[in-house]
């Protein structure tokens, strides 16, 4: 069997931004009050009456190349799971320099633990028998998606291979696996 | 076997919870470095219904140690379908909102002034029962009203029946969907109901008008309209704002506010002159079709264009568009239509619009719902409970078909000539000074009444003006009454608790059970529990009750709910058809055929701005704008201005100001501007449900702008007594200026 990488992809077509993916994130995660592992994005272009609107539910890219990973000088921050981005509280000594390196802004200090937190992909279900993340769960859109990247026939693999997807911050060099469905 | 197997299976099973727990621990164990489990999983998982908004989807509570954890869609109910909105979600922010209400309260000091003081049970209920009886014995039980908004109010409904009283108004007839409903039955017998039956999900051109799906986040219509897109339906939405759902339309077209019937009449003109409307379900099912044909024939594209501002090449390309779509064309019913007083009207253009394109009753368009019936608990028959006095005349509103909640209000007030006609108020889930048009009146009604007792979660703004405030327990602490809606198929959902009533709470059935006890209604309330009560119901259906506390739905067979299914065409009309043209319109003295009176809709005064509202989607008005976990997303709405209009005023993105109205009423609290191309330059936009003044709500209040304090006038439907809103006026006052000028005239702030 081929290990798994893991990847999200968010249909920006269906996504009206209702944020049921920041609160379900929150409670299933159990976060502090005031901190989000994810967001929602919007943009609008153009003037009245010739406008366009992006709406994107973001989160950690999970990036490939992750620069939290490199500047971590304890190792707290590691890949994981599914060559998941993670971070061992345990390790974390809190210096916030993986703050500072991710282009995303996806990583903050539970004030609680004074540790870095971030999102998991929900990696404590993953891998017991869950395959979905609370944010892809609760979606009244259906517009979150996650899975394997290397199995062809994911949810994931069909929608990169079918549909315009795109990432952020491209040239940063991170290589999320976190796409956008255009 | 997956987790959530162990979760349905086992819901209250500590067999399963142990097993699983030794089944995770081997797994995580073989990480070098652990991520640890967050731990939300319940040991028990309660089956319920929502009440985060009225939508009522079903949820799945996570109960640990005694505390809800988090909150999921039941994947067996026919609305939620696993799924839920934020609102659903947060449903815990709420639960634990420190702020709740936690004992029986009494008025110490005139009222609005908020000083009570706590007492027992007992206390409180004595001094409602004794209130009712002496307004009873005075003025007769038609003296009290009732106002309610919530699926608990079902127990004060009885209550109240049971008392004589007729007057039980919600207001979510005259200030929401009352014109829609009334505008359907007109035309088709019936009207769409909530959850609305409208087939999105199958629908090929999907018309909006005004309405937000997406923002307006009822689930089951916003996961259809995702349904819907991914098949990629022609959307077209009609709006002066480019709203959510504008932004994934085929078109929208930038309506001029309150021009929406002439876009309507103008497609009629183009489908019915271009003979592309359903001829054959037309001669089957219409009536006054030629008179209709007549009655549009003059009303051209040209004709619209000024009015609308829509140039006439698109309207006839979404005419045609819309059209070509039929039988799976649904021009959208909407919810909140309650806008320029002529709303009935619109919604019997938008009602012919789809009896034109034979899409009621079919797929794509509007279904027809299945319901299963679940036996009553056997009750003594109600008293004759006479007429409502909600209007001043019974001829006047004549299609009313629900009681008026501003018709209540008025009659609670003195008149010019004679005594007010209601002298109490019982208030169930119902923010009143929000909720009705023109607070001031309501003010004056709430200082006027004898007795005023509120029944409420959260310490809103009317509880400050009650005499008795009755604190309920959360939807996530109470059984409420069975739900069985009509919609895609019949089935019977379960509100349960999940926890016990936190402080000293109760839930709404208890509450209603121990005042009818001390009003000498026993009869009316034979049962002991809310359980017992619909354990009987459930085994009088022949349903199983365990089935259902442990799976929380029971879904029944699936019925036809389209014509070409086997559905039949039956419509309530006078005339037994699609009605194009309506007589009893016509005999009433009203437009038998919606008809746009130039004028109608007032133009705003120089400098200032009509006033459109709407909602966020993770509130649900201000009944949750306290919930922690709901406002970490959203905690103060702003007042959305067209980049132009911000230039002229030299307002930049984030300013704080205050806004006035055409009567020089001024908001209480300031809001940030959001300066974006999204809003029509003649209107300013503000999410409904901010600025609380009540002192309770120690994190709502002060944040953002109340639109209702800034609602003084409405414009009422003739036909049906819905009040108008949309016919408001504000202007800009810097929050800096506002509040220097406060200061040098020692308000002592705005605050």
């Amino acid at each position: 069997m081929n290990t798994p990488r893991y990847g999200m992809v968010v249909d920006t077509r269906t996504c009206v931004g209702c944020a049921a993916c920041v609160i379900a994130c929150k409670t299933e995660n159990d976060l502090p009050e005031g901190y989000e592992r994810n967001w929602i994005f919007t943009e609008t272009a153009g003037a009245y009456p010739d406008l366009g609107l992006t709406i994107r539910s973001e989160r950690c890219n999970h990036c490939e190349d992750a620069p939290c990973v490199s500047v971590c000088p304890t190792g707290a921050s590691h890949y994981g799971p599914g060559g998941t981005v993670q971070v061992d509280a345990d390790k974390c000594t809190g210096c916030k320099a993986c703050i500072a390196a991710c282009p995303y802004g996806a990583r903050f200090v539970d004030p609680r633990t004074n540790t870095v937190d971030k999102c998991t992909f929900c990696i404590h279900r993953v891998e017991n028998g869950i395959p979905t993340t609370a944010c892809q769960d609760v979606c009244p859109t259906g517009s979150i998606h996650f899975g394997d990247l290397n199995e062809p026939r994911s949810d994931v693999s069909r929608l990169l291979a079918t549909r315009e997807a795109y990432t952020l911050l491209p040239d940063a060099g991170t290589k999320p696996k976190h796409f956008f469905l255009k | 076997m997956r987790r959530r197997d162990f979760i349905r299976i086992g819901s209250a099973g500590v067999g399963a919870a142990a097993l699983f727990g030794a089944y995770r621990s081997a797994r995580i164990g073989a990480y070098a470095h652990p991520v640890p489990d967050p731990g939300t999983d319940g040991d028990q998982v309660v089956p319920s219904f929502c009440e985060l908004c009225f939508w009522k989807c079903g949820i799945l509570a996570h109960v640990k140690d005694g505390r809800v954890t988090k909150i999921q869609g039941n994947p067996a109910d026919p609305l939620s379908r696993g799924r839920l909105c934020p609102r659903g979600a947060g449903g815990t922010g709420l639960l634990y909102d420190p702020d709740r209400l936690r004992h029986p309260l009494l008025r110490r000091d005139k009222r609005g002034a908020q000083q009570f003081e706590q007492v027992s049970w007992d206390a409180a209920l004595n001094e409602v029962a004794a209130n009712f009886d002496r307004i009873r014995a005075r003025h007769g039980a038609e003296a009290l009203a009732l106002f309610s908004h919530g699926y608990g109010g079902s127990w004060f409904r009885h209550l109240f029946k049971a008392y004589g009283s007729p007057n039980i108004a919600a207001p979510s007839y005259a200030q929401c969907r009352g014109p829609r409903d009334v505008g359907f039955s007109l035309t088709f017998g019936t009207g769409v109901g909530s959850p609305e039956v409208t087939d999105i999900a199958n629908a090929r051109c999907l018309v909006l008008i005004g309405n937000h799906l997406g923002e307006n986040m009822h689930n089951t219509q916003v996961q259809e309209f995702a349904e819907a897109l991914r098949q990629d339906v022609d959307l077209i939405v009609v709006d002066p704002r480019f709203s959510v759902a504008a932004s994934k339309a085929r078109h929208w077209l930038p309506i001029n506010p309150g021009a929406d019937l002439a876009l309507l009449l103008a497609w009629m003109h183009v489908i019915v002159g271009e003979g592309l409307h359903d001829r054959e379900y037309v001669a089957a099912h219409g009536h006054g079709f030629d008179q209709l044909r007549a009655h549009v024939a003059p009303l051209t594209p040209e004709w619209a264009h000024p009015r609308t501002g829509i140039e006439p090449a698109l309207i006839r390309r979404t005419a045609r568009l819309i059209a070509g779509a039929r039988p799976a064309s649904l021009v959208h019913p909407g919810r909140h239509v309650t806008w320029y007083g002529n709303d009935t009207q619109r919604s019997r253009a938008i009602a012919i619009l789809n009896g034109l394109l034979g899409s009621w009753g079919r797929r794509g368009g509007l279904f027809i719902p299945a319901q299963t019936e679940v036996l009553p608990y056997p009750d003594p028959a109600h008293p004759g409970t006479g007429t409502a006095i909600d209007r001043p005349a019974p001829s006047q509103y004549p299609l009313a078909d629900d009681v008026l909640a501003q018709g209540i209000c008025e009659a609670s007030v003195p008149l010019t000539v004679g005594d007010p006609k209601i002298h109490g108020w019982m208030v169930y889930g119902s923010n009143l000074p929000t909720t009705l048009p023109n607070p001031p009146q309501t003010y004056r009604a709430l200082q006027e009444l004898d007795f005023v007792v509120t029944v409420d979660v959260l310490p809103m703004e009317i509880t400050g003006w009650s005499d008795v405030v009755l604190p309920e327990a959360t939807y996530l602490e109470r059984h409420d009454d069975l739900n069985t809606p009509p919609w895609r198929e019949p089935y019977v959902a379960l509100r349960q608790p999940a926890v016990p009533p936190l402080f000293d709470t109760k839930p709404g059935w208890w509450i209603a059970r121990e005042l009818g006890l001390k009003l000498g209604l026993q009869s009316h309330f034979p049962w002991t529990d809310a359980e017992s009560y619909l354990r009987e119901r459930v085994r009088l259906t022949g349903l199983d009750w365990e089935r259902l506390q442990r799976e929380g739905v029971i879904r029944g067979p699936a019925q036809p709910i389209y014509f070409e299914e086997g559905a039949t065409p039956e419509f309530a009309t006078p005339s037994g058809k699609v009605e194009f043209y309506s007589s009893q319109l016509a005999a009433l003295g009203f437009d038998p055929m919606p008809t746009f009176h130039d004028g109608e809709v007032e133009d705003p005064p120089a400098g200032y701005y009509r006033l459109l509202t709407g909602r966020a989607p993770t509130h649900t008005f201000g009944r949750t704008t306290n919930n922690r976990l709901l406002s970490e997303v959203f905690d103060e709405n702003a007042v959305w201005v067209n980049g132009a209009v911000a230039a002229k005023w030299r307002l930049k993105d984030g300013d704080r100001v205050y806004l006035r109205n055409q009567d020089a009423v001024r908001s209480t609290f300031s809001a940030p501007v959001k300066v974006t191309e999204r809003i029509h330059p003649d209107a300013v936009y503000l999410v409904h449900g901010y600025g609380h003044r009540a002192k309770g709500l120690t994190f709502a209040r002060g944040r953002g702008i109340d639109d209702a304090e800034l609602i003084t006038r409405y414009k009422v439907d003739p036909i049906m007594g819905g009040t108008g809103m949309n016919v408001n006026f504000v202007t800009f006052l810097r929050a800096d200026d506002v509040e220097a000028e406060d200061a040098a005239a020692g308000a002592g702030g705005h605050a």
